[in-house]
């Protein structure tokens, strides 16, 4: 039984060695209406991170440091496209950090600043795809992050665990949400949006799921990092959900 | 163990892309996103996109110059911030 799984693991490796993950939603590619829609549902959450950012520069200047942190790390991780086992490449997000330590909101704002970067110099994602692709990183991604966070940490789980499995998961989160807004924009003819979210969440699925699992260690490793340099006050913003407010 | 924890968990990353590399050799490890066009072709040929990049790099060689600068401005942080934070804990302790 157990070899039947790792043949049917081998042979899907083997055959479908062109599936390759869609990162971000390219230039273009999302119908006008959509475009604007994922715009606008992405400012709210965008406004309300400037906010929250603001506050901790006012209020928490010696917490400066490490939103640069936090931000450097998505910066490497969504620069970083790594090899995987089937055959194609992809990159993680680095957001659910940034989601853990700051919030959510915050985690929008920089998923927005990277975003803008890669599609302005690197042709990757776009500008008119930017508001959709926000949505999926630093919305969808960080607050699945920031909410198994809290869910593991509330079931009693250990800290570490509740990081690796929030910025996993957060990851993966990202691009099923994008697998989603591609489905509604090109429903298939015949099975309609349902059919359409497995032909585009097929083309990542397995791509990115050891990503999300590098990216969930990646993650452990400076949580490790940062408690072992500044402990005192890194805990108190963690233990506390409202700190979150700065 | 908990000293070499950080090691560790940075080995099995190094594993997590080494693995595929040597595994599944022939591959051409392309990036991706261009096989959302072939499903997009696929369920509606007549889509056609309503906008262009207002640049793209002209050469993968600049595309990943570009790529690389990305990481290294944030390696670079990642790096500032660990001495930061070493250095006061020493200074503190000397």
């Amino acid at each position: 039984m157990k070899k039947l799984t790792l043949f049917s693991i081998v042979a899907a490796v083997v055959l479908l060695p062109q599936l390759a993950q869609a990162m971000h939603i390219m230039e273009g590619f999302l119908p006008q209406m959509h475009a604007f829609f994922w715009l606008a549902a992405v400012v709210p959450f965008l406004a309300v991170g400037v906010g929250r950012i603001n506050g901790v520069l006012h209020n928490h200047p010696e917490r400066k440091l490490l939103l640069g942190l936090v931000t450097a790390f998505v910066f490497v991780l969504s620069a970083l496209k790594m090899p995987s086992v089937t055959g194609s490449s992809s990159h993680a997000t680095g957001i659910g950090l940034s989601a853990i330590l700051f919030g959510p909101w915050v985690s929008a704002v920089l998923a927005g600043i990277v975003l803008v970067f890669q599609a302005l110099l690197l042709a990757h994602g776009g500008l008119t795809t930017w508001g959709a692709n926000t949505f999926s990183m630093g919305v969808a991604g960080g607050l699945t992050a920031y909410l198994v966070f809290r869910g593991v940490r509330v079931a009693g789980l250990s800290e570490k665990l509740a990081v690796f499995l929030a910025a996993a998961l957060g990851d993966l989160a990202t691009y099923m949400v994008t697998a989603g807004q591609l489905s509604v924009a090109f429903p298939d003819p015949v099975g309609g949006i349902t059919a359409s979210f497995f032909k585009f969440a097929g083309v990542f699925a397995l791509t990115q799921i050891p990503l999300a699992i590098s990216e969930g260690l990646l993650s452990v490793v400076v949580y490790n990092t940062l408690l072992r340099y500044n402990a005192q006050g890194l805990i108190h913003i963690w233990w506390n959900g409202k700190e979150h407010k700065a | 163990m908990k000293k070499y924890e950080n090691l560790i968990l940075l080995s099995l990353v190094v594993l997590l892309a080494a693995v595929p590399l040597v595994w599944n050799s022939g591959a051409e490890f392309g990036g991706a996103d261009d096989q959302v066009k072939d499903v997009v072709a696929a369920i509606n040929p007549d889509y056609k996109p309503w906008f262009e990049s207002i640049w793209s790099p002209p050469s993968t060689e600049v595309e990943s110059f570009l790529f690389a600068l990305q990481a290294a401005i944030g390696a670079g942080f990642i790096g500032y911030w660990l001495g930061f934070q070493r250095g006061r804990r020493n200074g503190r302790t000397a």
